[in-house]
């Protein structure tokens, strides 16, 4: 059982990295990883908002959107799948919003830390992607909060190799017309390329 | 007359969404291995980035400024609904095969963003052009990725076959490569590439100058 869940967490980090193979998250992705101290900020934002959002919306899916989810409320008939896309964008600006208040109070050197980081995750694609994936992959409650904890760490990981990679650029002598944009589109390619070494393991 | 054609004209080459201002550009490279694929995704984009400009420049001067993103967010959340129930009940392999790439229209920054920047202080008229605008220099990128991936990748054109493949008796052996994410990548930094070559002004500064050879000139 606990191979099983292993497995699915290696897979949501670098098999079906979020960044690098379904290329989500990829505005925040390319436009906020000119330095490492802010990718790594941003990334464990992402981690954290990513673990907790995906099982919350698990749990509004299987007891309040799929079809006949409500029957314990006497509506075995009602189908509210349709909802799914307010409801979970409304869950992930509510989750932000609450983290960000209580981040404020209770630990603040971490919410400096983050700083406007933490608004801009609300329309990141990789967790609202994150969410689609789990009803779309019919995942249970602790295999959502495994894939959402996975993918985030996926996402920070790309993010932080992205910006290292940048940081080092940016002293050697690109082509005018490829500079900036088109260089890190390039760079990313390759290592998209890099992580399709590992769709080659099973497991 | 002239203000409207500048509105819907500009974002296609001089002011492209995914070329300059860096949006919208998850969806971009997910669904372009088929160019049919990719022609529904950008429909979809076009058609919501329209109306959810319309619609919020309809209640700009009543949405409280504290809370306008909720309210953008919802929506565009309700137009890109419609679209996922339209596409279900019309073309329901197509939806499909879009997976989870039309529910993120909502997060798409080309909609978010258009309805920051433009609509809230543009009366709906010329907010619906600038989201038919920029729906359409999305459209561009987006189909020529496709164009390039489907053709090297499947020898095909929205699936009539171009080149005929070895594995059907052709002469034409696909480039796998064309199909995988990273090619994607690739393409869309050459594109950008070549527009900046061609619109010069585009073209960011360096952020660190090589230096002269110093130890050259001492010597």
């Amino acid at each position: 059982m606990f191979e099983y869940y292993l497995s699915l967490f290696i897979k949501a980090i670098f098999i079906e990295n979020m960044a690098l193979v379904f290329f989500l998250g990829m505005c925040t992705f390319i436009a906020i990883s000119k330095k490492i101290e802010t990718a790594i900020g941003l990334g464990i934002a992402v981690i954290v908002v990513q673990s907790i959002t995906v099982p919350v919306n698990n749990l509004i899916f299987t007891f309040l959107l799929a079809d006949g989810a409500l029957a314990w409320a006497g509506f075995p008939d009602v189908d509210l799948s349709f909802l799914g896309f307010l409801s979970y964008i409304g869950v992930i600006a509510a989750i932000v919003q609450i983290m960000e208040m209580f981040l404020d109070k209770y630990v603040p050197a971490l919410y400096n830390a983050l700083g406007v980081f933490l608004p801009l995750i609300t329309v990141n694609c990789a967790i609202l992607g994150g969410s689609l994936f789990m009803v779309n992959r019919g995942y249970d409650f602790v295999e959502s909060s495994v894939y959402g904890i996975g993918s985030g760490v996926g996402w920070a990981v790309a993010i932080v190799t992205l910006a290292g990679i940048r940081e080092k650029l940016k002293y050697s002598d690109i082509p005018a017309g490829l500079q900036g944009l088109g260089i890190t589109f390039i760079t990313v390619g390759l290592m998209s390329l890099g992580f399709m070494s590992f769709g080659g393991i099973s497991l | 007359m002239s203000n409207v054609k500048e509105v819907l004209l500009a974002p296609i080459f001089t002011n492209n969404p995914i070329g300059l201002q860096i949006l919208g550009i998850c969806s971009a490279l997910a669904v372009t291995t088929k160019m049919s694929v990719a022609l529904v995704m950008c429909i979809a984009l076009t058609v919501v980035t329209a109306f959810s400009n319309m619609l919020i420049s309809l209640i700009r001067n009543r949405i409280p400024t504290s809370i306008r993103i909720i309210v953008q967010m919802t929506v565009i959340a309700s137009l890109v609904i419609v679209v996922d129930q339209v596409l279900g009940a019309v073309a329901y392999d197509m939806s499909k095969q879009l997976t989870v790439f039309i529910g993120l229209i909502i997060t798409n920054c080309i909609v978010m963003g258009r309805a920051e920047a433009f609509a809230m202080q543009n009366p709906p008229g010329i907010s619906f052009v600038d989201g038919i605008g920029n729906g359409l220099g999305y459209s561009v990128v987006l189909m020529s990725v496709a164009a390039i991936r489907e053709f090297f990748g499947s020898g095909s054109l929205f699936g009539i076959e171009i080149m005929p493949l070895i594995t059907n008796g052709g002469w034409y052996n696909p480039m796998g490569m064309m199909l995988l994410p990273p090619s994607a990548f690739f393409i869309i930094g050459l594109l950008i590439w070549a527009l900046r070559s061609w619109k010069t002004e585009q073209v960011e500064a360096p952020e660190y100058e090589i230096g002269g050879h110093t130890a050259l000139s001492q010597s």
